[in-house]
C-alpha cells in the first residue's frame, strides 16, 4: 500500500482512502510517541531539508521532531540569512540544497503553489508545510486527525471554521480534508473576510458568528492574518473581538458543549479570549501533539524510493 | 503443494511448543510471550492459551510486537508496509522473553524484532519460537530455541500457515511458486 501522491502538495491531490491511510498510521506513531524511547530507526538513509521561506513555530519544530523521531538526517534552511537575499531563485535554492544528496524537501512559502512549482522542476518528494494563501495540508489532517480522536467520526459531524477565510491556507485545506471525509462545513466570519463563491466548494456561509456556533460540534477558530491583508477590511481588532471574538460568556449560552480547536499562533483576546483557549473543551494544545504523529505518517508513506519519472 | 502439518498434527505441535516453554520456565513469573504481529499473533494468541490451560495461572504478561518502523527494506521495495498495532503493555526489564512468529525464513524480521524489543527495555534473555523453521536459507545468524518443524525448502517456494481464527481450519503446505 502507498498514497496515490508523490508528493503532499495539498489536500485537493489526496482521495479519502490516503486520508484514512495516514491516520491508521498516525495512530501507529503516536503509540511510538508514548514509549520511553520515542524513536524507530526506519529512515536511518533518509535526509530530509526543512525549507522555511515564510516564519513558522509550531510546524517546523514539529516537521523536525517527526523526522528525527523516525531517524532521518535533518537540515534546516531559513530565508533570511540565506544567500536568496543576495537574489538566489528558488529552484537553485532548492537545486544546490539537493545536490549535497537530499532526498525529501518540507517547504513552506508566501507565494501560493511555490511546492507545485518546485515539484515539477526539482527531483525530491516535496511536502507542502504551507503555500501562501492556498493550502497547509499537514495542518488539516492534524485537525481531522484531531476530531475524530475527540469524537470517534467525522463523517456527518458539523465542523464550523470561524474568523479570516480569506487568507487563510488552512482553512482551505480544512474544508478538502473535512469535505472528503463526510462531515458538514460551515464558514463564518465577516463578509470582507469571506471569498465570494465559497459555497461552490460544498460549504454553508454564516455572518453570524454566534449563529454558526449554536449549529455546530466543532469550531476552528482561525488566527487574523494582519500580514496579508494589504488594505483595510474591518475597522479594528477590538471591533473584531467584539462581534467575532470567542468568549467562555458565548460559550456558556449555547446550552451544549462544543470543541473548540486553533491551528496557532492564537491572538488571546481577538478571535479567542484566554478563558476559552485554556478550557476543557479547548483541544487547541491536543492538536499540536498529534501533528508529530501525523507529519511522522506522511514522511514514512512518502517516503518509499519509487522512481519520481513512474 | 505439500501439507507440512494437517489440523491433528498442527496442535500436537502446538501442545509440544507449550510444554517445552513451561519446561524452561516453570514459575513464568519473570516470563513474557511477544507475538510478531501481523502473522506471528495467530501462533503466540494460541500457545499464550495453552500455557494457560496447563499452568492454570490466570495472568502471563503477553504481548504483540510490530516491526514495520524497525525493517532494513524500508527503500528496497515498491511498496510501503502497512504497521500493525504494537500492544506491549508490561515492562519487559529484566524478564525472560520468549519471542513468537509462524515461520523462520531469513531471519531478518526476527533481527529486526529484537531491534524493537531493546526499545521497551533490557530483558534479560531473549529465545525465539517458530512453527516452520526453513533451514540453510538464513541469512543473519539467527536460529530458534522452540521449533514446530524444521523443513528444507528453496528461495521461490512459499509457507502458508491457515489459522481455524480465520482462514477457517489449521493447515500448513509448502506452495510451489
Amino acid at each position: 500500500m502507498s498514497l496515490s501522491v508523490k508528493h503532499l502538495l495539498g489536500i485537493k491531490e489526496l482521495t479519502s482512502q490516503d486520508i484514512e491511510q495516514i491516520f491508521q498510521t498516525a495512530d501507529n506513531f503516536k503509540q511510538v510517541l508514548q514509549r520511553p524511547i520515542k524513536k524507530v530507526p526506519t529512515l536511518r538513509d533518509t535526509t530530509i531539508a526543512n525549507v522555511f521561506f515564510e516564519n513558522s513555530t509550531r510546524t517546523r519544530i514539529s516537521f523536525e521532531l517527526a523526522e528525527r523521531r523516525l531517524s532521518a538526517d535533518v537540515v534546516n534552511f531559513a530565508s533570511s540569512g540565506s544567500s536568496v537575499s543576495k537574489g538566489e531563485t528558488l529552484i537553485d535554492t532548492v537545486n544546490n540544497i539537493l545536490a549535497m544528496k537530499v532526498d525529501m524537501v518540507v517547504m513552506r512559502h508566501s507565494a501560493s503553489g511555490a511546492p507545485w512549482f518546485l515539484s515539477q522542476n526539482v527531483d525530491a518528494r516535496i511536502i507542502n508545510a504551507g503555500d501562501g494563501i492556498n493550502e497547509h495540508p499537514t495542518q488539516a489532517l492534524l485537525d481531522a486527525y484531531s476530531i475524530r480522536e475527540r469524537l470517534g467520526s467525522i463523517k456527518g459531524r458539523r465542523i464550523c471554521i470561524i474568523g479570516d477565510i480569506m487568507h487563510s491556507r488552512v482553512a482551505l485545506s480544512n474544508i478538502y480534508c473535512l469535505g472528503k471525509l463526510g462531515a458538514e462545513v460551515m464558514v463564518a466570519g465577516p463578509p470582507t473576510l469571506i471569498p465570494k463563491h465559497i459555497e461552490d466548494l460544498g460549504v454553508k456561509v454564516e455572518y453570524d458568528v454566534k449563529k454558526a456556533l449554536q449549529w455546530c460540534e466543532v469550531a476552528n477558530v482561525l488566527r487574523i492574518q494582519l500580514e496579508r491583508q494589504h488594505k483595510p477590511l474591518f475597522s479594528t481588532l477590538r471591533e473584531y473581538a467584539l462581534y467575532y471574538g470567542i468568549n467562555k460568556q458565548t460559550l456558556d449560552s449555547l446550552g451544549k458543549e462544543i470543541v473548540i480547536m486553533h491551528p496557532g499562533p492564537i491572538n488571546r483576546g481577538v478571535e479567542l479570549n484566554s478563558d476559552v483557549a485554556n478550557s476543557k473543551q479547548s483541544i487547541i494544545l491536543d492538536q499540536v501533539e498529534n501533528g508529530v504523529a501525523i507529519r511522522m505518517a506522511v514522511i514514512y508513506l512518502l517516503s518509499g524510493k519509487v522512481d519520481l519519472e513512474d | 503443494m505439500k501439507i507440512l502439518l494437517d489440523h491433528t498434527q498442527l496442535n500436537i505441535t502446538l501442545q509440544r511448543l507449550a510444554h517445552q516453554l513451561i519446561e524452561n520456565h516453570i514459575s513464568l513469573a519473570d516470563t513474557a510471550i511477544i507475538g510478531i504481529q501481523p502473522r506471528g499473533v495467530w501462533l503466540s494468541n494460541r500457545i499464550a492459551g495453552i500455557v494457560k490451560d496447563i499452568t492454570g495461572y490466570q495472568h502471563i504478561d503477553y504481548g504483540k510486537l510490530d516491526i514495520t518502523f524497525y525493517r532494513d527494506d524500508v527503500h528496497s521495495t515498491n511498496t510501503i508496509h502497512v504497521p500493525s498495532q504494537t500492544h506491549v503493555p508490561f515492562s519487559i526489564q529484566d524478564k525472560d522473553v520468549i519471542l513468537v512468529d509462524d515461520v523462520l525464513h531469513t531471519g531478518r524480521t526476527i533481527r529486526a524484532a529484537m531491534d524493537a524489543l531493546v526499545d521497551f527495555g533490557r530483558p534479560r534473555s531473549v529465545e525465539l519460537m517458530v512453527l516452520i523453521d526453513r533451514r540453510f536459507s538464513r541469512e543473519v545468524p539467527i536460529q530458534p530455541d522452540y521449533t514446530g518443524q524444521t523443513i528444507d525448502s528453496i528461495m521461490t517456494q512459499k509457507v502458508k500457515v491457515y489459522w481455524a481464527e480465520k482462514d477457517s481450519k489449521d493447515e500448513v503446505v509448502l506452495i510451489d511458486q
